[in-house]
């Protein structure tokens, strides 16, 4: 029954055996940690499924083109501008090393490189996490708690279609698009602190950054940028979905510590998918 | 033939981790009726209400649709019995970042291929029927409580659903708005005869657009009949609720309950000689529907309060006690006078409430007809005496067949102004 019912009872509300001896009561708390978190991740791949295979409804285009408004349009200039100095900074850093080799001219390389391997993915990522990710959770948890969501069932609309396919595609939209734009100024703010400030040739550096960028540096970027987009949005959509099944918190603290739990979950995811992905790619 | 419920809990327990909820719950909802569910606060009535839905799923027992468990269902069969289903929640649950159109057209846009023309005109028609063409584009954060109730009571019967769950529809409104939102549950269930599952506390006026009473205590069912069958109850649930939202009734409106009102009549009254003489006055707001179609439930409900009140004024001063009895009758019992003092009575009243009854309103003379852009309509009263040993149904009932009009009023349409 009940399809579109909500889960109101508590992943949490695993029935482990109770400790019988020293060694369980050493292991249980890890056994049932473990526990939590395999079904934690099953219910987050099964979340991501649902909200994905919903993205190619007719219905959804005006709240997908909403959404990348929200998620791509208003991060752009945040995005650009940490993109602008990160550049500046890595300029400045770099310069003072390959001085030290002689090496001045490899800078547009070691920027370029820099940026679009990791930098660039990593960092708008992270910025877009704290911008738009945190929103959204913080958005979805107060309808959640405000009983909105349960008024979509009812309404016979799917929540996870409504309030979660728009951002999931409007991720894989936005995510490698604002990747790009980070990359490109943040070359220039090494242009800026390189060339300008510290007396780089220019012509140097534009040509190392075109003569070391192979097109694998920029797809294995954008497919850094896809899957820290997707994680992202599903991480957030999840926490705030599912706030109202947090066991530590009720109401508007349930909320704040879902965001909370949402941007802190979605760093730590982006930098280890970053490992796992860069092993993939080189 | 016995009537076949289209829901029915059969034996459903509900539990929250140890705390159970709901324990062996079994009640019928008949197609075409207005039940209420009334309990006190936190003994499981939304929850009820959200089993029917979905929201929820029983950990014991069956919901019966139409004969058919809901948990055997089909997908297809699920989304034909939930397309059905109308839900307005007890917080209202209207999308904040959405304006009062857009949330009433959601589920139309969400859920069926009209086009958006279409769309909008019936949106703007629930809307117009709710009383809210003038905020129909702001969001609900600008509106009031009030508004936001009408708003989502639109949301509800926007998608012209056969069964809708009110839960608690009336909470947080002012006494005028309580009645015009139960009125306007009511004149919906008329017009369209969708089957009603109301949760409420506003007893007894529920009453009067109830056909059964369903009555949760101690996590389960406890009476489960018609509005006249509780009056008669008697149980521990009585004392907890009853009593006090009725005296709690009593104190605003000054009328007595039709229960209290009953009490009063067999405690005056046992103690009178059986050939001992009482009057009993009937009045009723006549063309109530005209008043609806005109200025709307809100106006309708002030005038039928406005009159509650100057006959509890009026008779309430020569020892008489009154109380409401449908949604546009009153009654009063003057337990110390014959019909010749009662008809005077009656005289002095119909010509004060023709000159102070309703401040706003003008009295219309004799013959005389209403404005070009008004509409008129008349208070109906009716005498009848009666004697101890007669039941106060059958005296209030030849009242009703004496009334005749004792005043009559025009209103300017759409608005309550001369």
């Amino acid at each position: 029954m009940a399809k579109n019912s909500t889960e109101h009872n508590s992943s949490d509300a695993i029935a482990l055996p109770k400790p019988g001896n020293p060694l369980t009561w050493l292991f249980h708390p890890f056994g049932a940690h473990a526990v939590r978190v395999n079904g934690n991740l099953g219910a987050i791949a099964i979340f991501f499924l649902r909200a994905f295979i919903q993205i190619f409804h007719p219905k959804q285009f005006s709240a997908i083109v909403q959404q990348i408004y929200f998620i791509g349009a208003k991060s752009a200039q945040i995005v650009m501008l940490v993109g602008f100095f990160t550049g500046m900074v890595l300029g400045l850093q770099l310069y003072h090393v390959l001085v030290k080799f002689g090496s001045v001219g490899v800078l547009g390389t070691a920027v370029a490189l820099s940026l679009i391997r990791e930098m660039g993915p990593v960092l708008t990522a992270i910025m877009i996490t704290a911008r738009a990710g945190s929103a959204m959770t913080a958005e979805i948890g107060i309808q959640r708690i405000s009983e909105q969501v349960d008024a979509l069932s009812t309404m016979r609309v799917d929540p996870v279609g409504f309030l979660i396919s728009p951002r999931i595609a409007a991720a894989i939209v936005s995510f490698p698009i604002l990747t790009t734009f980070f990359d490109l100024i943040g070359i220039l703010g090494g242009w800026v602190s390189g060339c300008l400030l510290l007396g780089v040739n220019s012509g140097a550096y534009y040509y190392r950054v075109v003569s070391a960028t192979e097109m694998s540096d920029i797809t294995g970027g954008l497919i850094k940028s896809l899957v820290f987009g997707l994680l992202v949005v599903t991480i957030c959509c999840f926490q705030g979905f599912y706030t109202h099944m947090r066991t530590d918190s009720y109401g508007a603290r349930s909320v704040s510590l879902s965001t909370t739990s949402a941007v802190v979950l979605s760093c730590v995811m982006i930098l280890i998918s970053d490992y796992v992905v860069t092993t993939f790619i080189l | 033939m016995e009537k076949q419920p289209i829901i029915e809990f059969r034996g459903v327990t509900k539990r929250f981790d140890v705390r159970t909820i709901l324990d062996k719950v079994d009640f019928q909802i008949y197609e075409g009726e207005v039940t209420t569910l009334i309990g006190l606060s936190g003994t499981g009535k939304s929850v009820t209400l959200k089993h029917i839905i979905g929201l929820l799923k029983p950990d014991e027992g069956q919901i019966l649709y139409r004969g058919k468990p809901i948990d055997q269902m089909s997908k297809k069969e699920w989304n034909d019995y939930i397309g059905q289903i109308s839900y307005m929640f007890q917080n209202n649950a209207l999308f904040d970042s959405l304006t009062i159109i857009e949330n009433v057209s959601l589920p139309l846009r969400q859920t069926t291929k009209m086009k958006k023309k279409e769309i909008t005109e019936k949106a703007l028609a629930a809307i117009e029927q709710t009383e809210l063409t003038e905020v129909f584009d702001k969001y609900p954060s600008e509106l009031s409580g009030g508004m936001q109730k009408r708003a989502a009571l639109a949301r509800a019967l926007v998608t012209d659903p056969s069964i809708v769950l009110f839960d608690e529809p009336t909470t947080g409104q002012d006494p005028i708005r309580k009645n015009a939102i139960l009125g306007m549950v009511a004149e919906y269930q008329n017009r369209f005869g969708f089957t009603a599952l109301l949760i409420s506390h506003e007893i007894p006026d529920v009453y009067f657009i109830s056909n059964r009473i369903l009555a949760l205590y101690g996590k389960k069912i406890v009476f489960q009949g018609t509005p006249d069958e509780f009056e008669e109850f008697e149980h521990p649930f009585r004392e907890e609720i009853l009593t006090s939202l009725e005296s709690l009734q009593e104190d605003i409106t000054g009328l007595y309950s039709k229960r209290h009102f009953k009490v009063r009549y067999q405690t005056d009254l046992s103690k009178r000689q059986p050939d001992a003489m009482y009057a009993v006055a009937t009045f009723a707001v006549d063309d109530l529907d005209t008043i609806i179609e005109h200025s709307g439930h809100d106006a309708a409900q002030e005038i039928i309060r406005a009159l509650g009140s100057y006959i509890n004024k009026h008779f309430g001063a020569v020892g008489g006690f009154s109380s409401r009895q449908t949604i546009n009758e009153y009654a009063t019992v003057l337990p110390y006078s014959d019909l010749d003092e009662a008809e005077r009575i009656m005289a002095d009243f119909k010509r004060d409430f023709r000159e102070h009854g309703l401040p706003d309103l003008k009295s219309l003379q004799k013959g005389e007809k209403p404005d070009a852009d008004h509409f008129e309509f008349s208070i109906l009263a009716g005498l009848a005496q009666g004697k101890p040993q007669i039941e106060i149904e059958s005296v209030m009932e030849f009242a009703r067949f004496n009334q005749t009009p004792i005043a009559r009023f025009q209103s300017k349409r759409g608005g309550k102004s001369q």
